[in-house]
């Protein structure tokens, strides 16, 4: 079909394509935003952020987590859980044949990966979502993974942070998939009276039942600048209130301004601003017990 | 009240038509008719049993939310004696589709909590059809805070088609006040009985579902998503509801199985709202019951046995 293409117009920039064609392919990319073409090198350095407009780009949770990790120091938590299929749920496809595609596609046995490890020298414990895994959705891998972070956290002392980025809860296991919300939020109501901090990022998206639970609870909740973040998705609130979204609405900025999360993070300065975060809740005296004593000497005084 | 039916319920209804119409002739008449009669409510109670006995979960879907079903108002005065409504979250509003206030089941003081929807248009227009905004789960966190103070236990009555999807709700942080409560649930130090009385419907049936024990109505169902919102996804047409509804096994009898919940409660013959009366009965029963066993259990271990069985949700595999 394309042949009078190549004969009459390839064939001039030929000698031009020639030193092209030994180099691999997706060498270049394109932002969705600015619509800059982006040499993909260049991008990856930059942590998948635009270069020309800053536009943070979806990536991976394993490259997430070897950005934001200190190298050499991770020890996967719950690598030995793989996902069931107890409903034996099937819609045009079967529940097995999406998840044995998403982990060939991915990988990756589930949607969830958690690392203990350190973020310069300081031990804690790391969660990431992988969109890519069926939307990043929770079910009871996910779910189970999250706890086991929170209680090494719990044994060893030490904080949790989570990145998330997930439609909500995975629909293929119906109601297990639901109370992953209840199970999670408990396990972080026990990182709460243990006083150790979790720090939730949210990056694009972060909807449903991940948004509803665990993603909302951080000591400190931080955005990735435009990231989606809500409850309901933009198209289902369109079709029920029957008028057009603000701009902006659900975006970070929008949750900021409305007091949803403490601050937006750039992802180039999410290792340096965490760490300090994490030093200053951490070092509070005598594990919270200053506060107290500070109240004693008032009283004294 | 003229009882109301459901599609796969015409033949029932067609001979309650039938013996509605010899009654009126009854006046009339001579000829004594009463054994007709009792012989036609005999068939159409046999009738019913034989189709409710086989109900599929797009059936059962459909009783959950029956126009004449008892909501959380109607249970108010047929299970409890006494109830004071305790409105607004004090920050921002009263949401009407959550009630909630301080009762007594059989003599005992509790906090009771429920969503509420409406059941003429202008009610339905007022209840929000059901679904609560973030103030609504922020009162009933107020509400069941207040319940740990003073040692009352919580019983939390679930009927909605989920958390309302509009623009001031995420303004206002729905996703928020779901998770909030999901948390302070987990940890209250009084028991908690939640029972699902018609229509589980995720996130916002869940904010105020996390407790000691999780009972359901036998024609109840509880949900991740509604079929039709399943079925718009996963089939691309929320025409295929039936087949959601099917696969996401929402029902009582399908969830006792997968040990999502701790009891059914037993619904009369044709439902709920064929006998408002002996339902009202049976979910006092239930609701004592569980409220006495759990009453005995000193604070510490019921919380720490309410989060272990938090822990237990979730089937997965794992490699030794």
């Amino acid at each position: 079909m394309s042949s009078w293409f190549h004969k009459k117009v390839l064939s001039k920039i030929r000698t031009d394509a020639s030193t092209k064609s030994v180099v691999p392919e997706g060498l270049w990319c394109k932002c969705d935003l600015c619509s800059a073409i982006l040499y993909r090198a260049e991008v990856e350095r930059n942590l998948d952020v635009c270069p020309k407009c800053s536009h943070h780009m979806r990536i991976s949770a394993r490259k997430r987590l070897n950005e934001f990790l200190d190298p050499g120091s991770q020890r996967e938590v719950g690598d030995t859980l793989s996902p069931l299929d107890p409903l034996k749920f099937k819609d045009s496809k079967k529940y097995k044949d999406r998840l044995a595609q998403a982990q060939k596609q991915t990988g990756e046995k589930d949607a969830l990966i958690v690392i203990h490890g350190q973020l310069k020298d300081r031990p804690l414990v790391v969660a990431a979502f992988n969109f890519e895994f069926m939307a990043g959705s929770m079910g009871s891998v996910v779910g189970e993974a999250f706890v086991r972070g929170v209680n090494i956290c719990l044994e060893q002392h030490i904080p949790l942070v989570c990145f998330s980025a997930s439609g909500g809860a995975r629909m293929q296991e119906s109601l297990l998939s639901l109370f992953q919300m209840a199970k999670t939020s408990a396990a972080l109501a026990k990182m709460a009276e243990a006083g150790l901090p979790f720090i939730s990022v949210l990056t694009d998206p972060t909807m449903g039942g991940v948004s509803a639970s665990l993603a909302m609870l951080g000591d400190i909740n931080i955005g990735e600048p435009g990231a989606l973040i809500g409850f309901a998705g933009p198209r289902v609130i369109e079709q029920t209130v029957r008028e057009k979204l603000p701009e902006g609405f659900q975006r970070s900025e929008f949750l900021l301004e409305h007091g949803a999360i403490d601050m937006i993070i750039d992802r180039r300065e999410m290792r340096d601003k965490i760490a300090d975060l994490l030093d200053l809740l951490m070092q509070g005296g005598d594990g919270g017990n200053a506060a107290a004593e500070s109240a004693a000497v008032l009283e004294d005084a | 009240m003229d009882m109301k039916f459901l599609d796969f319920e015409q033949s029932i209804a067609e001979l309650e038509a039938k013996i509605e119409e010899l009654r009126h002739v009854g006046f009339d008449k001579v000829i004594n008719i009463s054994d007709e009669i009792s012989r036609l409510e005999e068939k159409s109670r046999k009738l019913t049993e034989s189709i409710f006995s086989g109900l599929s979960a797009w059936q059962i879907s459909q009783l959950s939310r029956h126009p004449q079903r008892p909501y959380t108002q109607d249970y108010l005065e047929s299970v409890f004696e006494v109830f004071h409504e305790l409105h607004g979250d004090r920050s921002f509003a009263d949401d009407p589709a959550i009630i909630g206030g301080l009762a007594r089941l059989d003599g005992l003081p509790v906090m009771l909590i429920g969503h509420q929807k409406g059941r003429d248009t202008k009610e339905k227009i007022y209840r929000n059809f059901g679904m609560p905004r973030p103030e609504g789960y922020r009162k009933a966190l107020r509400l069941m805070k207040m319940a740990e103070r003073f040692r009352l236990p919580i019983v939390c009555l679930i009927d909605t088609p989920g958390a309302y999807p509009g623009i001031g709700a995420e303004e206002r942080g729905q996703s928020e006040a779901i998770a909030r409560n999901l948390f302070e649930m987990s940890k209250l130090r009084t028991p908690v009985v939640c029972t699902v009385i018609g229509e589980g419907g995720s996130g916002g049936a869940l904010a105020i579902g996390v407790g000691d024990r999780l009972l359901m109505l036998q024609y109840s169902t509880y949900s991740v998503i509604s079929p039709e919102g399943c079925a718009s996804i996963l089939w691309k047409s929320a025409e295929k509801a039936e087949l959601a509804a099917e696969a996401m096994g929402i029902t009582s009898k399908r969830l006792m199985d997968l040990k999502m919940i701790d009891e059914i409660i037993a619904e009369p013959v044709g439902g709920a709202h064929r006998d408002r009366k002996l339902m009202a009965e049976n979910l006092k029963a239930a609701l004592k019951k569980n409220l006495d066993e759990l009453r005995q259990l000193p604070l510490d271990a019921l919380v720490e046995q309410r989060y272990q069985k938090l822990m237990k949700y979730g089937v997965y595999d794992e490699a030794v």
